[in-house]
């Protein structure tokens, strides 16, 4: 489905945290209850979702996460700072990954929790990017009082479920955004169709983004069928995730050398060009994505 | 991460791996290429026994009567133990010319076949190895018998002659000439790809082998991510590669109009990959993988070949751009087979 919409060129479903990432991560580590509560709401997108990794201090190493949760009686109590999360501004809940025992050795002291975004003691700042629009944010938590029951796959068992997210949304990407660069393509051989004479020029390299593009999509479905086999994304979405922002960020800019007046902020092109770059970054980086694929499926010695 | 391949196409090429691993291990081929005739001609006939001579001739002239994916699985492996001989020559290229008579003799193993494909280049592969030669121009399909002069070729495993003429029995003309000849190209791009394919998988994995083993500075040298990233590079170019051949040995096999598109999509995907993939496996393996011990230099040299023979990389992704751009602007992007490929691929033939 993500891959139709992206195809229609619909803008990024802002449904898009909910759908790709909470949902698939309540169905695998969910109580009945938590199912039932917010997976027809994600569904319908009836309520917005988003995403509380990131910090100050943990990006790509996100075991470091600092933002504190600490249980009295029935309840968490938080305190901390996210940043870089999209939709936070109009969202209604988080998956939040949290510190919720300091004393813990790496990856055993996390805690994933379902917030709700209008709780008391939350903050959020929205944050200017590179392309002029503000759709990621920073959030505040000052003694933010979030039930137990809102825990996801048990205290302490937070690095395992956030893995659970991570997988789902690279893989997520890999099928939204082959649909969306298949659209960009579409819209980059219309645009060389209305200018013949910068097209001849540039033959080769449409033809490369075509063919990788199309690579993209062939290994999107043989990636699906591997999921559809065994339930769970492998590793290899990595793969799709990594070419494919590559890709868009060379289609973006390939799709400017065939305006007549470069020079010029067209409105699109400038815009998607200057939002390619953030393909590399977000959802893991390109060198974080290259270090998983060397250590889980090329079996090469962990880096770190 | 394997197309959804059925039963009996994994046992080929689960009986392909183990056959040609025992027959054409690493340590024979430097032996078999180096020495005169440069490949081992009794070979052919156990393709002939094993029925791989004649996977897509029907069943009714002695062949097994499968399709050109088989055919693929078969090819892939080849590239992968970098099997020096006329098959690629004989089944990819020439067999869509030959009649019923020439199809059996095939499959048999009684006459190995090599082509020309338009006037330019002249040179023809394995002339040497072959008994005849496909020449496919414009108008007509012709039977030449392969005597010639033999050239120096980049690739020592895929010798190279220029034919002493060009005159024999009439295979086809007409209309039938030009879907020959479009068949024969379709299949030797895909055939190409498929080996290039095979070829840089095995490459990779030495490359893999010789990072997790071999230690500088106390580590071994695959921690270090200047040497791990561009393996990494490789591997999914290899992946993205392989993707394109099969969609396109699909479309040949189910005689899909997008044959001709995919074909030098994968021809100029997969020759690219594989060239990478030989120059960073000779980077890893550091002063070893300049050696002529070293099996790499074999599968760079096939690399460069395949790059070149059929048309550069580059030249059929502008080939594949001015297809696209001749299309009407809404189907401009869209292959009309590309997603649908997947379920059936296991069925195709
Ligand atoms: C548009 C956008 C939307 C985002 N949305 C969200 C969101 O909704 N929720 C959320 O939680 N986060 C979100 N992020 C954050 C994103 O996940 C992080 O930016 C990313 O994980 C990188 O972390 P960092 O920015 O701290 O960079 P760092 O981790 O500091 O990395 C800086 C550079 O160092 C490199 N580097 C780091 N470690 C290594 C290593 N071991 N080996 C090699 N190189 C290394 C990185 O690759 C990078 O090039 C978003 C980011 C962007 C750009």
């Amino acid at each position: 489905m993500l891959e139709e919409l992206a195809r229609a060129n619909a803008p990024q479903h802002i449904g898009v945290i909910g759908l790709g990432m909470a949902g698939p991560t309540i169905i695998a580590h969910g109580t009945e209850a938590q199912k039932s509560r917010y997976l027809p709401s994600i569904l319908s997108a009836g309520e917005i979702w988003c995403q509380g990794f990131s910090e100050p201090g943990s990006g790509s190493d996100l075991a470091s996460v600092r933002t504190r949760a600490e249980l009295r009686g029935d309840t968490f109590v938080l305190n901390g700072q996210k940043v870089w999360s999209s939709y936070a501004q109009i969202a209604d809940w988080c998956i939040l990954l949290v510190q919720s025992d300091p004393g813990a050795a790496r990856y055993q002291g996390l805690t994933f929790l379902l917030v709700d975004m209008h709780s008391p003691g939350i903050e959020v700042r929205p944050l200017r990017q590179i392309t002029g629009d503000a759709d990621f944010n920073e959030i505040f938590f000052t003694d933010t009082e979030v039930p137990k029951a809102q825990v996801l796959g048990g205290i302490g068992q937070g690095w395992a479920v956030a893995m659970t997210t991570l997988l789902h949304e690279r893989a997520t990407f890999g099928f939204s955004l082959t649909g969306a660069l298949e659209a960009a393509l579409g819209q980059l051989l219309r645009l060389a169709q209305d200018q013949p004479a910068q097209a001849a020029r540039l033959t080769d390299a449409i033809g490369r983004e075509w063919i990788q593009m199309q690579a993209l999509k062939l290994t999107a479905h043989r990636a699906l069928a591997q999921l559809a086999a065994s339930g769970r994304p492998g590793p290899e979405g990595s793969i799709i995730k990594l070419a494919w922002s590559e890709s868009n960020q060379r289609v973006t800019k390939l799709a400017r050398e065939l305006l007549p007046d470069p020079i010029l902020d067209d409105g699109h092109w400038y815009y998607l060009q200057l939002r390619s770059r953030a393909n590399s970054i977000e959802a893991g980086t390109s060198e974080i994505l290259r270090n998983i694929i060397a250590e889980r499926v090329l079996g090469l010695p962990r880096s770190r | 991460m394997d197309f959804s391949f059925s039963p009996e196409q994994r046992e080929l090429q689960a009986q392909a791996r183990s056959f040609l691993e025992a027959r054409f291990p690493l340590s024979r081929l430097a032996q078999l290429i180096d020495s005169e005739p440069g490949w081992d001609p009794s070979s052919w006939t156990e393709l002939a026994e094993l029925g791989w001579l004649g996977v897509s001739v029907p069943e009714s002239l002695g062949g097994a009567g499968l399709g050109f994916v088989e055919e693929a699985i078969l090819l892939e492996e080849f590239g992968r133990c970098l099997y020096p001989g006329p098959y690629l020559a004989t089944v990819a290229m020439a067999l869509p010319a030959l009649d019923d008579a020439r199809l059996a003799e095939v499959a048999n193993g009684k006459a190995r076949w090599s082509a020309l494909l338009g006037p330019a280049p002249d040179l023809v592969p394995d002339l040497n190895r072959v008994d005849w030669v496909v020449v496919a121009s414009e108008d007509q399909v012709l039977a030449v018998e392969a005597t010639g002069e033999m050239l120096t070729s980049i690739d020592p495993t895929r010798p190279m002659g220029r034919l002493d003429q060009v005159s024999g029995e009439l295979l086809g003309k007409g209309q039938e000439a030009v879907r020959i000849g479009r068949l024969m190209r379709e299949r030797l791009l895909t055939a190409l790809a498929l080996e290039a394919v095979g070829g840089a998988q095995r490459v990779l994995e030495l490359s893999l082998e010789h990072a997790r083993s071999r230690e500088q500075f106390g580590k071994p040298i695959g921690i270090y991510q200047a040497v791990s990233h561009p393996l990494v590079d490789c591997y999914v170019e290899i992946e993205l590669a392989r993707s394109l051949a099969y969609w396109a040995a699909w479309c040949i096999g189910a005689g899909h109009e997008d044959a001709s598109l995919a074909a030098s999509a994968a021809k100029a995907a997969a020759a690219g990959a594989a060239v990478r993939a030989c120059e960073r496996a000779i980077q890893t393996h550091g002063g070893l993988g300049f050696t002529w011990e070293s099996p790499l230099h074999r599968y760079y040299k096939r690399a460069l070949w395949i790059e070149r023979f059929g048309g550069t990389s580059a030249e059929h992704r502008s080939r594949v751009a001015e297809t696209l751009l001749q299309r009407p602007p809404t189907a401009a992007a869209a292959s009309a087979s590309g997603a649908a490929v997947l379920p059936e691929a296991g069925a195709g033939g």
